[in-house]
């Protein structure tokens, strides 16, 4: 039991045994991982090569095995994690492993062998383990029968280990590399049973990531870095208001400038073309567009909180409605019960991803080649054919290394700008973002409000719970046709209609109401302010309750043993109930989120000017297996880092229509300064589970956030960020 | 024609003198490892050592660093062996790895000064944002690096 370890050197494989009785046992130091398995700088290639066994993989002359991706790689570590789980299956020899992304384009070609290849909602793994084991073990049973055929042996009687199949009777053994071609042939009858996890050898080890090489010495390629013969820059400047289209805008303030070529006007932007991307930016500040911004170039946040806030009184449509609530709340009132009501609110959020929205398109004939870092290649490849008038499968799109995903990188906003600017130039077109123009045209995480309503029993446990809930809708605002019509809709209401506390009447009603800000999916979606809401809220009934909110919330969670296992793992590690000095706080939450269970207790300490200082973080997580723990808990740390950045700082305000907070001077982020000591444990619940990793740690920090703040200066904050709030100082 | 040393070439540029010195070495010199976030000196992301100085080379003009000696990511070492790379392949640090060019730069920068530091050292002095959280990890990867080159 114990802290995952970091100490991973690239010479050394650290073994570390998941066990489903809970945490991780890190045992010795095995084999020489000098030659570990290898991407290049590039993510992507041909998207057939000779030598293939199947989809997903190739076996190459040299002994080499290429292994294809069906996620990418934004930070989360899928390409490393993900070919694990082929290997596993695989029996082949790790340091030969090259990967590369699947193509979306062959996917569509293929029916979908690689999935959807949609890398959101933390569902790499939890989604793809299955198909990439079977793929893995597929590929090993056919290379096994080769060798048997070739042999004449009774393919039970071989074994297939390290890329090699042998001959248990006699010993003799062929590479995989001899027999690629004719397992390629073999069609298998029945394909063969995928193992179990008591006998995983490589998944559960924190092998060295892949990309890691590639990202110290600035090789690694991201779309930004795309360069192609007879290029031009494009910088662009959509209408400030979200949604308002382009009147007029006249080129002569740069006509003549050095290297800036003209002018693209589309409907809602106008993009300078140039030589360089200096020249066209510089060129863009100077012309005076007139937009046609309507009735939302007159908005502004605070009548928009309004708007959440009223909506809450209703009509609202319900989401869950269990038992008889508005009975017990009346008779809990005639007995003089207790009733705990409470306002919450969320601003929106920006994703503010590292590398800014960019796209380099070049048109060839009715060919159409696509650079850009999406986290959505389907969409990418469809939504290029419509904006283009292209056939799909004269579209490639090279996926390259995501600067930073977060949601953000799955609508491709900056594909069909850069498609639609390419095609009027006629030359190949890198179109590229400035910060500003990301920030002020991002798909924000939605604003909302709730109202939270509980009665209590004479035991101080809740018998009835209202909640009502107002939040824009992702789908509406996406144009998501199918769900555009739906009055709730899941992201709405998760981590509020699912709650897991045993409640015997609850009703969750929702109210859908979209503003002129387009919403999206960022990191952990609903569950980044319902979580904050929720988990904040049930320390408000714990204290209501007079009870301790660790043991309140065991008491209502005590049929899940899961979530007792992440509770009592987090109230250990993280010294619930010691000692603190005076002005410091712990605060606990937890939630379920993506199949994976997170916990986190949080110590902090406010000062007499009333600053927060984060100092410590310890969460444990519930994923039920673990490929690679390492990748593990570097995207808890993130998670949670990313979800501190927000609590504490991340406040957006809109004025006349636009997004006032445009870039990082005035959209603050947590740097090294305020970063916290952060311990990450597993707490494993092991079964059928297969839980997502990338989210879940940002959905409980601004809850365990809050609720330290409230032990330490008795003060509850119901609304983010932090830096808002009117905290008393320390008592 | 300005002339500036970039990983120990001399080059002659054609270009105006206000162009920021991070859109030379990304489109002109064809340098891309050293990354645009943000453009006004606040992430980081950009930062390379001129005169062995870490700066944040969006905001700073080619004109000013005319005649200076500006070291890239590409150029701090042959084959990744800067003791600061080895430390942040060690510990595994880069996640979506957009800013790791800028905080290895950073680091590389703040460890001359700084050999021996401490955690607190670290924070008060690096300021690089990372959005995908690496700041664990990049505070262990300088102790081993400070560690490595004492060796
Ligand atoms: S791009 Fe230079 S500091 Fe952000
Ligand atoms: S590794 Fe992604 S921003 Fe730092």
């Amino acid at each position: 039991m114990s802290v995952i370890n970091t100490q991973i050197s690239r010479r050394q494989f650290v073994v570390a045994t998941a066990s489903a009785a809970g945490g991780l046992a890190i045992s010795v130091a095995l084999g020489d991982m000098a030659d570990a398995a290898t991407i290049r700088p590039q993510t992507f290639g041909p998207d057939t090569v000779p030598n293939e066994i199947n989809a997903f993989l190739a076996i190459e002359p040299d002994g080499s095995i290429l292994i294809r991706s069906p996620h990418n790689e934004m930070g989360q570590g899928a390409i490393t994690a993900l070919p694990m789980i082929v290997a596993e299956e695989l029996e082949c020899d790790w340091s030969k492993v090259k990967v590369e992304y699947a193509s979306p384009t062959r996917n569509l070609r293929e029916n979908n062998v690689y999935g959807d290849m949609v890398t959101a909602g933390s569902r790499g793994v939890r989604m793809s383990w299955q198909m990439l084991l079977q793929a893995g073990a597929s590929a090993r049973e056919r290379l096994i029968l080769a060798a048997a055929q070739k042999w004449n042996v009774a393919a039970s009687d071989c074994v297939a280990a390290n890329s090699k199949v042998t001959h248990k009777a006699t010993g003799r053994s062929l590479d995989y590399a001899a027999l690629a071609n004719d397992a390629a042939k073999i069609k298998l009858d029945k394909e063969p049973a995928i193992r179990t996890p008591d006998k995983f050898k490589l998944i559960g080890k924190s092998v060295a990531r892949l990309d890691t090489p590639h990202k110290i010495n600035g090789a690694a390629k991201f779309a930004i870095d795309t360069r192609i013969p007879g290029m031009v820059y494009a910088a662009i400047s959509a209408c400030p208001v979200p949604g308002g289209k382009l009147k007029s805008v006249d080129d002569a303030p740069i006509k003549g400038r050095r290297g800036v070529e003209r002018i693209v006007k589309l409907d809602d932007a106008v993009a300078v073309i140039a030589d360089r991307y200096w020249r066209a930016k510089e060129a863009l500040a100077l012309l005076e567009p007139v937009w046609d911004t309507g009735e939302a170039g007159k908005t502004d946040s605070a009548q928009f909180a309004k708007m959440y806030r009223d909506s809450l009184d209703g009509p609202l449509v319900n989401a869950k409605s269990d038992g008889n609530v508005d009975d017990v709340f009346a008779k809990t009132v005639a007995a003089g019960g207790k009733i705990v009501e409470s306002l919450y609110e969320a601003p929106h959020a920006a994703h503010a991803q590292m590398e800014p929205l960019n796209c380099t398109a070049r048109f060839d004939g009715d060919k159409l080649e696509i650079w850009v870092g999406t986290q959505s290649p389907m969409n990418a490849l469809r939504s290029a054919a419509a904006t283009s008038g292209l056939k799909p499968e004269n579209i490639t799109i090279n996926n390259c290394f995501l600067g930073g995903g977060f949601g953000r990188r799955g609508n491709n906003d900056e594909m069909r700008q850069a498609i639609r600017v390419a095609k009027e130039v006629g030359k190949p077109v890198k179109l590229l973002w400035t910060r500003e123009e990301d920030m002020m045209h991002d798909r924000f995480r939605p604003q909302a409000a709730v109202k939270l309503k509980t009665a209590l029993g004479a035991d101080g446990l809740p018998v009835a719970f209202d909640a009502r809930i107002a939040v824009g809708s992702i789908h509406r605002s996406s144009g998501n046709p199918a769900a555009a019509s739906s009055e709730v809709e899941p992201q709405a209401v998760e981590g509020i209609a699912n709650t897991n506390y045993k409640i015997p009447n609850m009703r969750v009603g929702c109210v859908l109401k979209n503003t002129h800000m387009p919403v999206g999916f960022w990191r952990s979606v609903g569950s980044s302010q319902n979580a904050f809401f929720m988990e904040s809220y049930v320390d408000e009934l714990a204290q209501a309750a007079g009870q301790d909110p660790y043991k309140f919330r065991r008491t209502l969670l005590a049929h899940r043993p899961d979530f007792l296992g992440v509770l009592d793992k987090i109230a250990e590690k993280g010294d619930w109930g010691k000692p603190l000095p005076k002005g410091h706080g712990r605060g606990i939450a937890v939630h379920e989120c993506y199949g994976s269970i997170i916990g986190q207790v949080s110590e902090v300490s406010v000062n007499g000017k009333g600053e927060v200082r984060v100092h410590r973080i310890v969460a444990a997580v519930d994923c039920g297996h673990v490929v690679n723990p390492s990748i593990v808990e570097a995207q808890i740390q993130s998670g949670v880092i990313y979800g501190l950045s927000a609590a504490l700082y991340g406040d957006l305000t809109i004025k006349n229509g636009v997004i006032q907070e445009n870039n990082f001077d005035q959209y603050e982020m947590v740097r090294l300064a305020d970063a916290p000591k952060i311990e990450v444990y597993l707490a494993l619940s092991g079964g059928k589970k297969w839980g997502g990793i990338g989210e879940p740690g940002t959905a409980a920090t601004a809850p365990s956030l809050a609720n330290a703040v409230f032990a330490a200066t008795g003060t509850r904050v119901r609304n983010m960020p932090l830096k808002n709030a009117k905290l008393a100082g320390a008592a | 024609m300005i002339a500036i040393k970039v990983n120990g070439t001399e080059h002659r540029l054609d270009i105006e003198p206000e162009t920021p010195l991070l859109w030379v070495i990304r489109d002109e010199l064809g340098l891309t490892g050293t990354k645009f976030g943000c453009g006004i000196a606040q992430c980081g992301a950009c930062t390379v050592h001129v005169d062995g100085e870490a700066t944040r080379s969006c905001g700073i003009v080619v004109g000013d660093v005319a005649g200076k000696t500006i070291t890239t990511i590409e150029g701090l070492s042959a084959e990744s062996k800067h003791p600061v790379q080895q430390a942040w392949l060690a510990e595994d640090v880069p996640q979506c790895g957009y800013c790791q060019s800028g905080q290895i730069m950073a680091a590389v920068a703040f460890l001359k000064e700084h050999p021996k530091p401490t955690d607190a050292d670290i924070d008060a002095n690096l300021t690089n944002i990372c959005r995908c959280g690496t700041y664990v990890r990049i505070r262990s990867a300088i102790h081993r690096a400070a560690a490595l080159m004492k060796i």
